[in-house]
């Protein structure tokens, strides 16, 4: 089928904002308290209570618009969005829908070394549900709990246009705006926790046809990986479905990570009418051209800015400067580093292949946190730079760094790792390989080439790998030309 | 009696130590005690409390620091307002039991003036109806006549005041609930201007349009009520953050040149004889007074109950979607699963009057006819606001029936329509978020109130107040009680 058709794929993702509080009422936010804990009777929609706006939550909607270049609407409206369920306190919520926050941005994003421009239809700001807590299984739970800690969240939905075109544009765009939330410190960015969901819209046409086919909802994909894999799993479906002659049904279908599937939701269940009006206990939120400039003043260095400015200040290559963006900790950690040894590809290189071996770099705090810190990298670089250890024992005080949060000279000098690079100590060691090996030493005079290899390791071996490959490399050489 | 009297002279004889406020909340609980199973205006009596409050009132007073006007004074609240540990009903089924953990802010500013809170009293469930025969409960009775409504849905308000079971009371007004029943029971009844007064703690009917306000003896009473409540509430985001006049103050200005509108468009066919020959009466007398009437015109009054009656319900129906069992108030029981838990609740916690407008304004918010019903109607409420904003170029203050008709009898109005009609004169009103106050006018012959209603330019209630006030003054409709005791 491949070439047959062209997809159509529109991403909605849902971020939670890291406000101290909800986006109506003054309870807190934070993660993991016990049940009911952080409820009041607004949260609860207890009769006769109204919601209040999170000023800080519009502000982060605004600094978000304006990273993805949006023009924010100055007369904006929150509206009520009915459907009846537990989680939710007034089986309505409250959200934005004809006049949402703001309109008609995009994201750039990159696949293959090919750019492309994904339009943003809108973002809006709403409020969050709260949870259910079956007893058993959905099916056969013979009752349910219900959560409001997360009831009133704010939440922000940026819808984007059906712009794009493959699962890796749909997993480079996410990658993309997570980028930015986390850069702009709005939301953590975590899908595994839930702070950030995505939703795809995604149909197939014909190739080069103009009327766009049915397109189906998936939903239930908790990472990016899940997203890409749902959104090829559909792609093959309904490609499938559309060879054999069959009509694709407009439906949501849930993502099945442990099959590897999308499966229908029964449509009935799920056929909403929202009866959306204009929130009557909200005042239209005008949103005046002089706050949105106050905000704009506060937009940090955003994600695409700081990697071109990586490629072109450090010469680093489009794929180091992408990975290293690709969160703001790790772009923080990086300039840190190299801002006390001065070596930007030796510390893109630590970060890229040992850094991360370690810890997940789109994990903020992680990398935050990192037991060893930016300076201390560093100065495990400027050992190796300046000759101290050996690129190959650097790595194991690299490890040893990682788990005891001790600088490199600290390692170094306990466990005497040092290099030799003293010539007359070395030479000893030189000439006791080149007697044990005279054989291998003929080989290489004859003509073998790879033989040196052999010998630079014996004298490593005989060094406990201490020895200055520089330094025994000069050694063997001048040693073997007078053999 | 103790009871006979109004805020200002309660506090008068608190302020000379001629009584306590304990004497006057005892002599208000045994008259509640021996009248109300006749009137029936309260769902909750709050004794002890008041008692308690009361005691508290009196040590002020002691100590000479009492709080104000309303300190001590005893009052009751209709039972669409939350009151922190006290049952709340909202005269409905489906909140039985429902005990909020907060006031209402406007209980709050009560409480914080010293007033002594006596009971919560009846309504039209969700204060959806106009003579307290939708209440879940019982049905209150017009003091004037007990074979007849009260009006409503604040009927409990207005009964309470008119047979001196409360100094003065609160109530709500969505499309004439706190005017049409004060008209019928005979008291001073005032709608603020929407935004004046916090909603919050006020169980929501339709949002845009609720607001609260008194019942009072007197219109000095209602100055001193409406002081006390009135108000930016940084918990209610659509209150006015405009600041609040002395009321009292501007009482005794008088109506020397103050333009009068009459609108022709409410004097129509189904107003009765006698309420208009008393209303024509009422504007001779302020003309009496130095006002200058001209006719006004308030062209699209006659789409006002249309336009109404799909924007309530479509705000109603989003309301009361949170009474489902899941939280609080009624579950019933024997659900096989959710939608089930759902329909019974519902389909037993709410009576049918709510029913009706929950089905009605569903459907004008359905996809397909949301704007040919809802939107159609939010067009129609701006050509009335832009009604009285032009007719408000010209005059100071609307004079108009409050009622078609005086208090009618219990079981009378069966079609639902029929009990619509009687609020044609005060919905627009609402719709248009103005002030508007009914002002006892007279008495038809065979003793029932009428009630005269003043409409007044947004967050201008002073000028009602004064109008009122001459008016009160140049007449003695107050001097007459409603021969209960007997």
């Amino acid at each position: 089928m491949s070439g047959a058709y062209d997809v159509v794929i529109g991403l909605e993702v849902h971020a939670q904002l890291l406000t101290r509080t909800k986006m109506f009422c003054g309870c807190s936010t934070v993660f993991g308290a016990p049940p009911n804990t952080q409820t009041c009777p607004i949260c609860q929609g207890m009769p006769g209570t109204l919601p209040v706006i999170n000023r800080r939550a519009v502000e982060f909607g605004i600094k978000t618009s304006l990273a993805i270049d949006c023009t924010v609407n100055a007369d904006n409206r929150f509206a009520r969005k009915h459907y009846y369920y537990p989680d939710m306190p007034k089986n309505y919520q409250i959200s934005q829908y004809e006049e949402p926050l703001a309109e008609h941005g995009h994201l750039d994003i990159e696949v293959d070394g090919a750019a492309r421009r994904i339009g943003i239809e809108r973002l809006h700001l709403e409020e969050d549900v709260g949870k259910l807590i079956h007893e058993g299984s959905l099916e056969t739970a013979q009752s349910s709990r219900v959560d409001f800690n997360r009831a009133g969240v704010p939440l922000m939905e940026i819808v984007s246009k059906p712009d794009i075109r493959t699962s890796e544009e749909a997993g480079a765009y996410l990658r993309g705006l997570r980028a930015i939330v986390v850069y702009l410190g709005v939301c953590d960015g975590n899908m595994e926790e839930g702070s950030m969901r995505c939703d795809a819209n995604i149909s197939l046409k014909r190739a080069g046809a103009t009327p766009l086919g049915t397109k189906v909802e998936v939903k239930n994909m908790n990472s990016f990986r899940n997203v890409q894999h749902a959104l090829e799993y559909e792609i093959k479906r309904q490609g499938r479905a559309l060879d054999a002659g069959e009509r694709i049904v407009q439906e949501t279908r849930l993502w099945d990570p442990d099959k590897g599937q999308t499966v229908s939701m029964r449509s009935k269940e799920f056929a909403h009418d929202y009866r959306y009006f204009p929130e009557p206990d909200l005042p239209p939120l005008n949103v005046e051209a002089r706050w949105v400039e106050a905000v704009r003043a506060t937009l940090p260095e955003l994600p695409a800015a700081r990697r071109v400015r990586f490629m072109r200040a450090h010469a680093l290559t489009a794929y180091d400067a992408d990975l290293l963006t690709g969160s703001r900790a790790l772009a923080d950690y990086f300039e840190a580093a190299v801002a006390q040894c001065g070596t930007p590809k030796a510390v893109a290189n630590w970060i890229l292949n040992e850094l991360l071996r370690e810890l997940p770099g789109d994990d903020e705090r992680a990398v935050a946190d990192c037991a060893v810190s930016p300076g201390n990298l560093a100065g495990l670089i400027t050992l190796i730079e300046d000759g101290t250890i050996s690129g190959k024992i650097a790595k194991d005080v690299f490890e040893k760094m990682y788990r005891s949060g001790e600088d490199a000279r600290t390692i170094v000098s306990r466990e005497g790792l040092t290099q030799v690079a003293d010539a007359g100590a070395l030479g000893a060691v030189v000439d006791g390989v080149l007697a044990e090996h005279a054989k291998v030493a003929l080989d290489y005079k004859a003509g073998k080439r790879a033989a040196l290899g052999f010998l630079v390791g014996q004298v490593m071996k005989a060094t406990a790998g201490k020895a200055s490959p520089g330094v025994v490399n000069s050694l063997l050489a001048e040693k073997l030309s007078k053999l | 009696m103790l009871t006979d009297l109004t805020i200002h002279e309660l506090a008068e004889r608190f302020k000379l130590g001629d009584a306590t406020p304990t004497q006057a909340a005892r002599e208000y609980l045994d008259r509640i005690a021996a009248l109300d199973p006749k009137v029936k205006a309260y769902l909750t009596v709050t004794g002890d409390a008041a008692l308690a409050g009361a005691a508290e009132a009196d040590a002020r007073f002691k100590s000479g620091t009492p709080l104000g006007p309303l300190d001590g004074v005893p009052l009751g609240v209709k039972d669409v307002f939350c009151t922190r540990g006290v049952r709340t009903t909202c005269g409905s089924k489906i909140l039985d039991g429902f005990v909020p953990p907060y006031d209402a802010t406007v209980v709050a500013r009560l409480v914080r003036a010293g007033a002594v809170i006596l009971g919560k009293l009846n309504m039209d469930e969700f204060a959806m109806g106009s003579s307290t025969e939708n209440s879940a409960y019982f049905t209150t009775r017009n003091p004037w006549d007990l074979s007849r409504v009260p009006g409503g849905s604040s009927g409990g308000s207005a009964a309470a005041v008119a047979a001196d079971l409360a100094a003065a009371t609160l109530g709500t007004d969505t499309g004439g609930s706190i005017r049409q029943p004060a008209a019928f029971c005979g008291n001073v009844g005032l709608k603020p201007t929407y935004g004046r007064v916090s909603r919050f703690g006020l169980v929501a009917f339709a949002s845009s349009l609720d607001q609260v306000g008194p019942f009072a003896k007197d219109v000095l009473d209602a100055a001193l009520m409406l002081q006390a409540i009135a108000g930016h509430d940084p918990l209610d985001s659509t209150s006015a953050a405009i600041p609040v006049p002395d009321y009292a103050a501007e009482l005794s200005r008088g109506v020397q040149g103050l333009r009068v509108g009459i609108p022709a468009e409410y004097f129509i066919e189904g107003l009765d004889a006698e309420v208009e020959a008393a209303v024509r009466a009422a504007i001779e007398t302020l003309k009496g007074l130095g006002a200058k009437t001209e006719s006004v015109s308030l062209p699209h009054t006659e789409y006002g109950l249309a336009a109404y009656y799909l924007i309530a319900p479509a705000e109603c129906s989003s309301n009361l979607a949170r009474y489902d069992g899941v939280k609080y108030g009624l579950r019933a029981p024997g659900a096989r699963d959710l939608i089930d838990m759902y329909s019974r609740t519902r389909g037993a916690g709410f009576g049918a009057e709510v029913k009706r407008r929950v089905m009605l304004g569903t459907y004008a918010l359905s996809a397909g006819y949301h704007d040919a019903y809802y939107g159609k109607a939010q067009r129609v409420r701006t050509l009335i606001q832009r009604d009285f904003q032009k007719a408000f170029e010209r005059v100071d203050v609307i004079v108009a029936p409050t009622t078609p008709t005086v208090a009618f009898k219990m079981g009378e109005k069966e079609d639902p329509l029929s009990m619509y009609l009687n609020d044609v004169f005060t919905i627009p009103v609402n719709l248009a978020g103005l002030p508007g106050l009914s002002v006892p006018a007279g008495f038809t012959k065979a003793g029932l109130p009428i009630g005269l209603q003043l409409i007044g330019k947004a967050f201008d209630e002073a000028t009602l107040l004064r109008t009122a006030k001459a008016y009160e003054a140049a007449t003695t409709w107050r001097e007459r009680k409603p021969g209960l005791a007997a």
